[in-house]
């Protein structure tokens, strides 16, 4: 059998192709991008990017009840926003197969929060797998489009950035084709009016009975029976850590999250002197546990913050005394190490609108993107970030509250929202500012992909994740046509227009939208050499520091009068955007030479 | 148990994910498991890079542990130093001349460290040091982009139970096919390098 080192994402991806998936839909994000791209590569299948992750599970529903496996992926907090999606597909259960991804983060490498998405399953009363590495990725994904029919249920696979970004070898498998399933009109199933919703509960809390009686003999939960003074149940990354730090113990390895077993955990509970739980974030299998009445311990030993490593479990059982201290002691970090927090790329277009913002001294009410790094130095020009979607409404709020006097002079605010973003969740708060005629200022800064999560394509670029032709759609007119009065649009680079724009923006009486058309250097190109430091013109300043430029550093040339370092320019980073140019006072930069294009 | 444990840290756009599946893959050429693990996302944005590399009869965490690494390859000088306390005593710390100055350095009073400063930090854990002109060399060889391929060269000499075969023959899949031949020099003359501690 063909063996090869896939991410627990892309084991994902090949267990629903494998398993006969033929539609999948998701919005990016960290860290379950990667399974809807490689999705997009097989044979035979449907893939997209949804406008967001509610539109992405609708679209994976639709094509369920149509008859066809579907798949439909998301981050933890994706799910938020698909949320209730997810209510009303447990009530009226699918046809084919529907399997959810919800790929959690725990320690937030990515994120605004480290919510465990366990609690969904049982808040939306849904059988939810939980893979540990890359082979279990992949055989639960396709036990989960069994289960999926057999249950009539949207099923999840939870994953955690540990499971999505490690690689592990996994055996391959041939695809099963499945011939569409039959549709056929059923409203009292497909039609959540409150008479057939009343119908469909007790359907769902009879499957999920019956779920509960699958777990306590599934493989996927097993027992492996060692040295029975210490029991541990542990699932998903946890458990890797779990049978490294206690080689010899007994394990009740739990793969599927929810529902728990009864029987099953009695029996092991039963088996062993002392009980403990190994899981990753909230006490959500220790809870269980406790419920039937079993002694057990978890949080009280291991944290309920932050992510696990060998280091944080091992620690743990040490401190606890369920280890015997291993005196190792591991040298401190290298101190004094110059930090590398990430960075706007060098020519990013964001740049060029936080540089006027931090001029204008509004209050920024900023959303999820790479613009969100504008809130560390130098640029520090952001106020609030929340959610995805949330600055137009967040900064709509904050309009109407007044804001009040900030010393002694009115100050005021803007909304930033990204093009991805604007089209995720900005439109309705738009929507919402026009209709009730919210005076808010919205920027919206179209660089015309998703950047952060790896340049994909949306609404605003037209590009669609298998090169099927789509269409872009154009920001300022959508802000036209819901009814917004005072629309521009600029570019970026032109600091005069831009400055220009928002200024006339935060005068305009009603709500006001400008749309910077913001370079993105992985999508376009600026048309100069790099720039160059005049020596003899720069005397070490230090304004063009403070635009944040990673091709902008110190030079080893000292200025003699002022004693500063001046500025040098890395050719080899520079992309001739002249940002540099437009913020030096002393004209001690030098355009770049223009770049003939052979078209 | 017998487990290898691999440190692979550099800067986004460094090829650090590349070096660390190459090195994942010559464990399994070798039947034995393996496993990697690494954060994306924001490491496009000229953010810090890790990866980690495990080789074992049967590997359970992905992650390795404090102290625990037989092997660092600092593709950069800061970020080499920076996950020095990963390393095992004793084990062996390959690191690059490379510098990358991060933005951060612009605004601060901090200096961008000299190499001395690592791998005198280095020295109270092990003796097994190779400090390697890594992009220099490349260059020479007419190709920045085997810089890694150098560092892994060297790292196969100091792994003298693994054939170098295997170490080839996975480089040689995974670079675009005009770029075996540099490659495969890059890998020799990196071998060279590591035999001298």
């Amino acid at each position: 059998m063909e063996k090869a080192l896939l991410s627990g994402n892309e084991a994902i991806a090949r267990g629903a192709w494998e398993a006969g998936a033929e539609v999948a839909a998701a919005y990016p994000g960290t860290p379950s991008t990667e399974i809807l791209q490689a999705f997009a590569t097989f044979d035979d299948v449907y893939a997209e990017w949804s406008a967001n992750e509610k539109v992405a599970l609708d679209v994976a529903v639709g094509a369920a009840y149509a008859g066809k496996r579907a798949l439909a992926a998301m981050k933890h907090v994706g799910l938020n926003v698909a949320s209730e999606v997810l209510f009303y597909s447990s009530y009226t259960g699918i046809n084919a197969g529907l399997v959810i991804v919800t790929a959690d983060d725990p320690g937030m490498h990515s994120s605004q929060n480290e919510q465990d998405n366990r609690n969904y399953a049982r808040f939306a009363k849904v059988p939810m797998l939980e893979p540990s590495d890359s082979q279990e990725a992949k055989d639960f994904t396709i036990l989960a489009y069994e289960l999926s029919e057999e249950y009539d249920t949207p099923v999840m696979i939870r994953s955690t950035t540990r499971v999505s970004h490690a690689k592990s070898l996994v055996a391959l498998g041939e695809r099963t084709v499945h011939p569409q399933r039959k549709y056929e009109r059923n409203p009292a199933k497909y039609v959540m009016i409150p008479s057939n919703a009343r119908g469909r509960h007790p359907v769902i809390e009879e499957r999920i009975r019956k779920l509960r009686e699958w777990a306590e003999t599934a493989e996927i939960n097993r027992i492996v029976w060692g040295d029975r003074k210490l029991g541990i149940i542990s699932a998903g990354a946890a458990y890797n850590y779990a049978r490294e730090v206690f080689p010899n113990a007994s394990f009740l390895k739990l793969g599927m999250a929810w529902p728990l077993p009864e029987r099953l955990i009695r029996e092991f509970a039963a088996g062993v002197e002392q009980l403990i739980v190994v899981e990753e974030l909230d006490p959500f299998i220790e809870d269980w546990v406790r419920r039937l009445g079993i002694q057990v311990r978890g949080k009280d030993i291991f944290p309920m913050v932050g992510e696990f490593t060998l280091d944080v479990v091992r620690e743990s059982a040490e401190k606890a005394g369920l280890l015997p201290p291993s005196g190792r002691k591991p040298a401190p970090p290298l101190a004094d190490l110059p930090p590398r927090p990430p960075v706007m790329c060098a020519g990013c277009g964001h740049r060029d609108v936080f540089w006027i913002l931090r001029k204008l001294k509004v209050v920024v009410n900023s959303d999820i993107g790479c613009y969100s790094l504008a809130v560390l130095p130098p640029l520090d020009t952001t106020d609030t970030i929340g959610c995805m979607g949330a600055s137009i409404g967040v900064a709509s709020g904050m309009t109407i509250a007044g804001l009040g006097k900030f010393r002694g002079r009115p100050r005021r605010n803007v909304a930033v929202i990204g093009d991805s973003t604007f089209f995720h969740t900005g439109l309705p708060a738009l929507a919402s500012a026009v209709y009730n005629q919210t005076p808010v200022t919205v920027i919206v800064l179209d660089n015309r992909n998703t950047g952060m999560t790896g340049h994909q394509g949306n609404p605003a670029s037209g590009d669609t994740l298998q090169g099927r032709p789509g269409k872009r759609i154009d920001i300022a007119e959508v802000a036209r046509a819901m009814g917004v009065e005072y629309v521009a649009t600029v570019e970026s680079r032109d600091w005069p227009a831009l400055e220009k724009a928002i200024r006339e923006a935060l005068d305009f009486p009603g709500p006001a939208v400008v749309v910077s058309h913001d370079i993105c250097v992985f999508r376009e190109h600026y048309t100069r050499e790099p720039y160059r430091i005049i020596e003899d013109a720069c005397n070490g300043c230090t304004l063009c520091f403070r635009i944040g430029c990673p091709a902008i550093m110190k030079s080893k040339v000292i200025d003699v009068e002022s004693g500063r370092p001046k500025a040098y320019i890395d050719p080899a980073q520079c992309v001739g955007c002249g940002q540099c140019y437009d913020v030096c006072a002393r004209q001690a930069i030098e355009p770049g030479a223009p770049i003939e294009f052979n078209l | 148990m017998s487990m290898t444990n691999f440190l692979v840290t550099g800067v986004g756009g460094q090829g650090t994910l590349l070096a660390a599946d190459i090195i994942a893959q010559v464990g399994l050429a070798q039947g034995l498991d393996a496993k990697k693990s690494e954060v994306h996302g924001m490491a496009q944005r000229g953010g810090v890079v890790v990866s980690h590399v495990r080789w074992g009869e049967k590997v359970h965490s992905p992650l390795i542990a404090l102290g625990t690494a037989d092997f660092l390859i600092g593709q950069e000088v800061v970020e080499g130093g920076r996950f020095l306390h990963y390393l095992k005593p004793g084990g062996v710390l390959l690191l690059s001349s490379e510098t990358l100055p991060p933005p951060s350095l612009t605004l601060s009073k901090m200096e961008y460290p000299p190499a001395q400063k690592v791998i005198d930090a280095a020295r109270q854990i092990t003796d097994r040091i190779i400090f390697i002109a890594a992009p220099k060399l490349a260059e020479e060889l007419g190709n920045r982009r085997v810089a890694n391929t150098i560092l892994l060269g060297a790292l196969s000499a100091q792994m003298p139970d693994v054939d170098p075969k295997f170490w080839l023959d996975v480089i040689v899949r995974r670079v675009p096919q005009k770029a075996v031949e540099v490659n495969r020099k890059a890998f020799e003359l990196g071998r060279k390098m590591g035999q001298e501690i």
